[in-house]
C-alpha cells in the first residue's frame, strides 16, 4: 500500500510516516500544494493523506484538481476544523473521509486501508486467494489456517498481489509499492522477497511469468 | 410607522384636490364677472331698443306675451315711466313697484324682496324713463348651475383618480417591495449582493449602500473565520504530532525508532511551549487597559543585546548591532518594547535556516532591523500581522503570533511597526516607527 502524506508540519509529517509505515504502508510525504500536484501526477498512490491547512493554498484545491482530472485516488483528507460543516464541504468536495486532529494512530492507519481497498474495489478487508488470507489491519497471513511469518516487505509484495489475483504485475510495479523516493530500490529485492514468499507459502502459490512480472495463482 | 406609499397618495391627493378647488374658485370668479358684463350689457341693449320703440308721450299698456316661469327665459322686465311719475308700460312679470330709484345708468335695488340690477333711460324729448332690469338672484343661479356643471363630473372622476394613484404608486414602490422581499426571505448567512437589475435609479443607492454593508459584514465574517481556522491549524496541529509521536513510541519495534519518537515529542513540546507563551503574551496585551502604562527610561541597544543574548543565535546567522544603538534611550513601557524587540528579532532568527545577517539599526524616525530571509510575498504583506496567519514563507517552528504581538505592542507605546521587503537584497526590513525617539536622543 502506497501512501502520499501532504502535510506542512514536520513533527506531524514524520509521525505520519513512521506510524503508516509501521502499519504496513510505504510512505511518501510532501508539504506543499505544487509538490502535492507534482506527486498525484507522477505517481500512483493507493491512496492520500491530505492536510487542509497548507503554505501555498488549501487542501480542497489540491483535492479539486484531482478529481478534476478525473483521477479517483482515495484521500483522507486531515484538518484542524473538523466542524460538521467543514466534513461536509470536503466529502462533497470528492474526499473519501474526513479526520480531525489531533486523531488516533491506529484509527488513522485503519481508515486510510479502508480507503484504499475500496479504492481497489473491495468492501473486505482480509484478502483471500485460495489457502492463503491476508489481513492487512494486522499485518498477518496464513496459508490452511496455519499462520506464517512475513516480513513487512514480504507482507507489501503479496499484498501487491493478492489484490488482483490471477492478474500480472510488473517488477517495477511491485518495487512502486514497495520503496517511498528517499528509499534506495535494491536491484534483485522483488526477486529475493518472492523467493522468501514461495518457501512460506507455497511454491506453487506465486507463479512467474517471464518478461512480464508475477502473479498469484487463484486455485481455480 | 411611516408609509412611504400611503403619505404620498395623501400627497398627491390633496394637491390634486387643491389644485382643482383653485381651478373652480377661479372659473366661479372669472364666469361671474364675465356673466355681469355680458348680461349687463344686455340690459343696456334692451333698454336702449325699448327706448328706440317708444315714440312718444303715451302709451298704452302692451299686453305681455306668456312666458314659462321656470328658466333662464323670463330674465328681463321691463318698465315704462312718464317723467311726472306715471308707470306708462309693463312686462309681464315685472313689478309695479318702481326697478330704480336712478334717472340714467346701471343701479341696484330690492323691489318686493328681490334683488334687481336695472339699466335707466331717461328721455326729456320723449317724456319717458325706461327701466330694465334683471334679478340677481338668476345670475347666481346662473354662476351655480355652471360650477355644479364643472365639479360634478369631478366629483365622479375623483374616486377614479384615486385609484389611478394609488395603483400608480403601489407599482412605482414595487422594485422597494421586492428588495424588502428578497431580503426578507434569506437566512442569516446570506451576503450576496442584490441583484440590482430592474432597480429604478432613485433607489440604486440605497441598494449600493446595502450591498457594500453585506460586503463589509461577509468581509468580516470571512476574516474572523479565517482566524477561527488558522488557530485551529495552530493549536491542534502540534498535539496531533505530539499524540502520533507518543503512538509511535508506544508501539515502536525497536529502541532507535522508540527514541526518535521521544526526542520528536521534546521539539513539539518546545515549540508548544513557545506557542503558549505567545497565547500568553497576546491575551496580556489584550486584556491591558489602552491608558498610559508605566513609563521609565529604556536602554534600547542593551534590552537588544539582552534580547539577543536570551535568543540563542542558530549556526551561521550573524547579528550585528549599529553603533548608534549605544545608549540609545528611550521613554516607553519596558514590557511592550521588549515584546516588541524580542519578536521582531525571533522572527528575523527564524526566517534564516539557512543563516545570514541580522542587523538592527538606528534610522530617521525609530528603529529597524534588517534580515536575509526570503521576506515576505508582497500580497501577504497586510496580513502577517493577523493572528495566526502564516504566509506561504512560513517557518517550521513559527506560530503566526510573532508579527501580531509585535503589532500590537508596538501599537501600545505608541510606535508603529512598518514590514517592507529589502529592495537591496532578498530579506525583510521591519521598522519600528516611533514619533518621539528623535526628540529623546
Amino acid at each position: 500500500m502506497r501512501i502520499l502524506v501532504v502535510e506542512d508540519d514536520p513533527i506531524l509529517m514524520n509521525g505520519l510516516k513512521v506510524g503508516l509505515t509501521l502499519a504496513g504502508a510505504t510512505v511518501d510525504g510532501v508539504s506543499t500544494c505544487s509538490d502535492a500536484h507534482a506527486a498525484l501526477l507522477s505517481g500512483r498512490f493507493d491512496a492520500v493523506v491530505l492536510d487542509v491547512m497548507l503554505p501555498d493554498g488549501s487542501g480542497f484545491d489540491v483535492l479539486g484538481q484531482l478529481r478534476a482530472r478525473r483521477d479517483g485516488t482515495p484521500v483522507l483528507m486531515l484538518t484542524a476544523l473538523d466542524e460538521t460543516p467543514d466534513r461536509v464541504r470536503g466529502l462533497d468536495g470528492g474526499a473519501d473521509d474526513y479526520l480531525g486532529k489531533p486523531f488516533d494512530l491506529d484509527e488513522l492507519a485503519a481508515r486510510v486501508r479502508a480507503i484504499a481497498r475500496r479504492g481497489h474495489g473491495r468492501a473486505g478487508a482480509v484478502l483471500h486467494v485460495g489457502g492463503l488470507v491476508l489481513d492487512p489491519a494486522s499485518l498477518t497471513a496464513t496459508v490452511d489456517g496455519a499462520p506464517v511469518s512475513l516480513s513487512r516487505r514480504e507482507f507489501a509484495v503479496l499484498t501487491a498481489l493478492m489484490e488482483r489475483p490471477g492478474v500480472i504485475r510488473s517488477k517495477g510495479e511491485i518495487e512502486e509499492r514497495l520503496y517511498g523516493w528517499q528509499e534506495e530500490v535494491e536491484s534483485n529485492a522483488v526477486e529475493v522477497h518472492v523467493h522468501n514468499l514461495r518457501a512460506k507459502i507455497g511454491r506453487e502459490a506465486i507463479e512467474t511469468v517471464r518478461g512480464l512480472g508475477y502473479r498469484v495463482r487463484t486455485g481455480e | 410607522m411611516t408609509s412611504l406609499r400611503n403619505r404620498l397618495f395623501l400627497v398627491l391627493m390633496t394637491a390634486t384636490s387643491l389644485i382643482w378647488l383653485c381651478a373652480v374658485a377661479w372659473i366661479y370668479l372669472s364666469s361671474r364677472s364675465e356673466l355681469e358684463h355680458v348680461l349687463d350689457a344686455r340690459l343696456q341693449e334692451a333698454a336702449r331698443m325699448v327706448h328706440s320703440l317708444v315714440a312718444g308721450g303715451n302709451l298704452a299698456t302692451t299686453p305681455s306675451v306668456a312666458f314659462n316661469e321656470t328658466g333662464y327665459e323670463r330674465q328681463l322686465s321691463c318698465q315704462i315711466w312718464s317723467l311726472d311719475g306715471q308707470l306708462l308700460a309693463r312686462s309681464s312679470g315685472a313689478p309695479e313697484e318702481a326697478l330704480s330709484g336712478s334717472t340714467q345708468g346701471f343701479s341696484s335695488r330690492v323691489v318686493n324682496g328681490e334683488d334687481w340690477r336695472v339699466f335707466t333711460i331717461t328721455d326729456a324729448q320723449k317724456n319717458v324713463r325706461v327701466m330694465v332690469g334683471d334679478r340677481t338672484g338668476l345670475r347666481a343661479r346662473l354662476v351655480r348651475d355652471l360650477i355644479a356643471g364643472l365639479l360634478g363630473p369631478a366629483l365622479l372622476m375623483a374616486p377614479l383618480l384615486a385609484a389611478l394613484i394609488w395603483a400608480s404608486l403601489v407599482r412605482g414602490l414595487e422594485p422597494l417591495s421586492r428588495i424588502a422581499a428578497e431580503i426578507a426571505t434569506r437566512d442569516g448567512e446570506d451576503m450576496r449582493p442584490v441583484a440590482s437589475g430592474g432597480v429604478p435609479s432613485e433607489v440604486l443607492p440605497l441598494l449600493g449602500a446595502l450591498n457594500n454593508l453585506f460586503g463589509k459584514v461577509e468581509a468580516a465574517r470571512r476574516h474572523e473565520r479565517d482566524v477561527t481556522a488558522f488557530a485551529a491549524h495552530e493549536l491542534r496541529t502540534p498535539l496531533a504530532g505530539l499524540k502520533t509521536q507518543a503512538q509511535i513510541a508506544l508501539a515502536a519495534t525497536d529502541d532507535a525508532m522508540r527514541e526518535e519518537a521521544l526526542r520528536q515529542i521534546l521539539v513539539s513540546v518546545d515549540r508548544s511551549a513557545r506557542l503558549v507563551r505567545q497565547l500568553l503574551a497576546l491575551a496580556k496585551l489584550e486584556a491591558a487597559p489602552t491608558g498610559k502604562a508605566r513609563e521609565e527610561e529604556v536602554d534600547v541597544g542593551a534590552m537588544l543585546r539582552d534580547i539577543a543574548q536570551q535568543a540563542p543565535t542558530p549556526d551561521g546567522i550573524h547579528v550585528h548591532f549599529d553603533r548608534s544603538l549605544d545608549g540609545l534611550t528611550l521613554k516607553t513601557d519596558r514590557e511592550a518594547l521588549h515584546l516588541v524587540l524580542r519578536n521582531l528579532h525571533e522572527n528575523a532568527l527564524h526566517h534564516m535556516p539557512g543563516g545570514g545577517g541580522l542587523s538592527w539599526k538606528r534610522e530617521m524616525g525609530g528603529l529597524c532591523v534588517e534580515d536575509e530571509g526570503p521576506g515576505i510575498p508582497e500580497d501577504e504583506l497586510v496580513r502577517v500581522t493577523e493572528r495566526f496567519f502564516r504566509g506561504r514563507n512560513r517557518t517550521l517552528s513559527g506560530s503566526g503570533l510573532g508579527l501580531t504581538i509585535a503589532s500590537m505592542a508596538a501599537d501600545r507605546i505608541g510606535a508603529r511597526l512598518a514590514l517592507e521587503n529589502r529592495r537591496d537584497r532578498d530579506g525583510l526590513r521591519a521598522r519600528i516607527l516611533c514619533s518621539g525617539m528623535d526628540a529623546q536622543v
